[in-house]
């Protein structure tokens, strides 16, 4: 099994006709197959798009359109920021279950804005600023390299898309692999949080262990600490290892993601790694020994 | 971005919130033509850095003894004074490192006779995703440590987006802020104010610490500090045009001409990594190994040869740097882009300190090619351990 997407998604592609959109949509097609079904430009609408190999998908004019002419579940986002608030409640106002957008940069106000229209909806958002989601052999939408995957058993979930390619490239090289590897995102305000991500790992059989990589910013993993530590109180738990990046952080600068900032006394790494090791999670202080401690944690 | 304080009490007054009158300097020849544009009798001359406890703060070049960053005036000649005296000099903070930062702009102030000091901020709070107010009582004081010692003592407000600040938010905040008679009329044009402005203007904070209710009962923002989101100043070219550059590294200048998210840092091995999450682990696994990093360099998904280029120059440009690591994992970001950029750096700027290299993912393949055949001294690495151990030992000889 998997979570949230599999070998049966219908993707569409917001800003396919873009340098990023068309390469990652090349990508795309190329890992097993994924089910790309076209693509949504205003303007170019019943025209086609054409890959570097020849591959081709329809173009749409609306979102709308396209989930009305080829059943898409899904939508990838790679519209540049100016546009990607107004892209992401387009793919919501024509109800798509699920919309991922990997856009980096958007303004946090268009965030707040598109939250509140995502919190009426039945829509779920991952994202934005995130590499996306893989599901080994299945599906992957966004910018993940398909080629450090293996399927396994190992769910992955990550507020870094890099450190996410550590996770899997570590959890592979030890012979685990994955079911799914979940991007959530360096933003401060997104779709997609790791208790969402973790309760779904909770639920999926295939899922034996859990690795989650947290960074410096906010209260998302002291929150998704606690959950655990509910949930294990019912009875539900997996072996899990974890990482915070920005231990050697300086205080009030945001290192790169819009998100990763110490501020207001709130968000340091070692609060984060204590709220974790004290719901069972082993934190390993070397972003390269991931795929090692959850081997050590599987062995007890 | 930051501004100064002065550029955010202008900002919150064009929108108008309660603010005193007063003149930003450059020279002490200004000093008292500014004065002489404010009411009087009581002034309040304050430095213009881009961080807090100014007050606190003392100058270097003054006796240990000397008043600190922000001074009371009695008169227009103690003003002059007070501004000789400050400007042109370092002054060192809790906020500002050792090294403290030159005042290069005053800003003279009309007085306030205060009875109670407030603290009040705008920000985003991710929990929820909306914007928030966080006010306390406690004014004046070091917010962080109120959270800390007293965290009952601090309230947020929540403001849902698609209604703004409603009568029954402005009537909570002024309940939390025990506001009475002409404070609370006050208070129901304040707060949607500061609302309309941290919205409108793509704030990322916006804090007023203190806000005052003056003797006469009346709500004044006595100090303003706000910084906006980076990633909305493309649209607010009356924003932008209030950076100043002074307050800044040159090298996070140079950096984010080029959209690089840089951060100057004390330790000597420069890095660039692409990914914010892994740069801040390249950083904290140079740590692991005893060494310090230089500086967290993101390079970004789509960074073209050129945009990488840039990047290597400003990490080889840094006397303090004695090596150089590069860790990329490719996603987006391909690897023979990141090798084609590395090379051209090195071939224009020349290389004197080690560099460690370690490439995975996206067409790692073809960036390992380009640069086995470029001819450089360049040590690849496997993984992440082994590229931190290696940059870490060439440095130890």
């Amino acid at each position: 099994m998997s979570i949230l997407v599999n070998k049966d998604t219908k993707i569409l592609v917001q800003g396919l006709t873009g340098k990023t959109g068309s390469f990652h949509t090349e990508q795309a097609l190329a890992y097993y197959g994924t089910k790309m079904v076209g693509g949504i430009h205003p303007k170019k609408g019943g025209e086609t798009w054409t890959g570097s190999k020849g591959e081709s998908l329809p173009i749409f004019a609306s979102v709308t359109e396209g989930r009305d002419k080829t059943g898409a579940d899904a939508t990838v986002i790679y519209v540049p920021p100016a546009g990607a608030a107004d892209a992401i409640i387009e793919a919501i106002d024509a109800e798509i279950p699920f919309i991922t957008c990997i856009t980096e940069g958007i303004p946090v106000m268009d965030m707040v804005r598109v939250k509140a229209r995502l919190d009426r909806s039945n829509s779920r958002l991952l994202g934005p600023n995130c590499p996306g989601i893989l599901t080994p052999e299945e599906c992957k939408i966004g910018i993940m390299p398909g080629s450090i995957f293996r399927k396994g058993s190992v769910g992955i979930v990550s507020r870094s898309g890099t450190l996410t390619y550590e996770a899997v490239f570590q959890t592979t090289n030890e012979g685990l692999g994955q079911t799914t590897a979940v991007g959530i995102g360096g933003d401060p305000v997104k779709g997609t949080e790791f208790i969402d991500v973790l309760e779904m790992f909770l639920a999926d059989d295939a899922t034996t262990s859990i690795i989650m990589i947290g960074e410096i910013g906010g209260s998302a993993e002291e929150d998704a600490a606690q959950f655990l530590k509910d949930e294990a109180r019912k009875g539900r738990k997996k072996p899990m290892a974890g990482f915070i990046a920005g231990r050697t952080a300086p205080k009030g600068r945001t290192m790169g993601h819009a998100g990763a900032v110490v501020s207001g006394g709130k968000g340091d790494a070692e609060s984060k790694i204590a709220a974790m090791e004290s719901a069972g999670i082993k934190v390993s202080p070397s972003p390269a020994r991931l795929g090692k401690t959850l081997v050590e944690v599987l062995k007890g | 971005m930051n501004i100064h304080e002065y550029q955010a009490k202008a900002l919150l007054k064009s929108y108008g919130a309660p603010v005193a009158d007063g003149v930003a300097i450059f020279s002490a020849a200004e000093a008292e033509a500014a004065a002489k544009q404010l009411p009087g009798p009581l002034y309040v001359v304050k430095s213009q850095i881009h961080a807090g406890g100014r007050g606190k703060g003392k100058f270097k070049e003054l006796s240990p003894e000397a008043k600190g960053g922000v001074r009371l005036a009695k008169s227009i000649d103690e003003v002059v004074a007070n501004v000789k005296d400050m400007l042109g000099n370092t002054l060192v903070t809790a906020q500002t490192g050792d090294a403290g930062k030159q005042v290069n702009r005053l800003y003279i102030e009309d007085g306030a006779d205060i009875s109670r000091e407030l603290y009040c901020s705008l920000l985003v709070d991710r929990s929820v995703g909306r914007v928030a107010f966080v006010v306390s009582t406690e004014g004046g004081m070091d917010i962080e440590a109120v959270a800390h010692d007293t965290p009952e003592k601090i309230h947020t407000i929540a403001i849902d987006p698609e209604a703004g600040v409603t009568a029954a938010d402005v009537e909570a905040i002024s309940k939390a802020l025990t506001l009475e008679g002409a404070a609370v009329e006050d208070a129901k044009a304040l707060f949607p104010i500061l609302y309309k402005a941290f919205n409108e203007k793509d704030m990322a904070l916006l804090e007023i610490n203190p806000l005052i209710v003056m003797t006469n009962g009346r709500l004044r923002v006595l100090d303003a500090k706000v910084s906006f989101d980076g990633n909305a100043l493309f649209r607010h070219d009356d924003i932008r045009a209030l950076r100043d550059e002074t307050e800044e590294d040159a090298k996070e200048i140079e950096a984010s001409k080029w959209d690089l998210a840089y951060v100057a840092l004390d330790g000597n091995i420069g890095c660039m990594v692409n990914g914010a999450g892994l740069a801040m682990a390249t950083m904290d696994i140079i740590k692991l190994y005893g060494k310090e990093p230089a500086n967290f360099c993101d390079v970004g998904g789509g960074a073209g040869k050129e945009k990488v280029a840039a990047a290597f120059k400003i990490i080889t440009a840094d006397p303090k740097v004695e090596g150089i690591l590069v860790n990329i994992f490719g996603g987006i970001m391909k690897c023979d882009v990141i090798a084609e950029g590395v090379v051209a750096a090195v071939q224009e700027v020349g290389l004197k300190v080690p560099l460690v290299v370690r490439l995975e993912g996206t067409n790692v393949e073809l960036g390992k090619k380009i640069l086995n055949e470029s001819g450089l001294a360049i040590t690849a690495a496997d993984d992440l351990d082994d590229a931190a151990k290696k940059i870490v030992a060439a440095i130890n000889g």
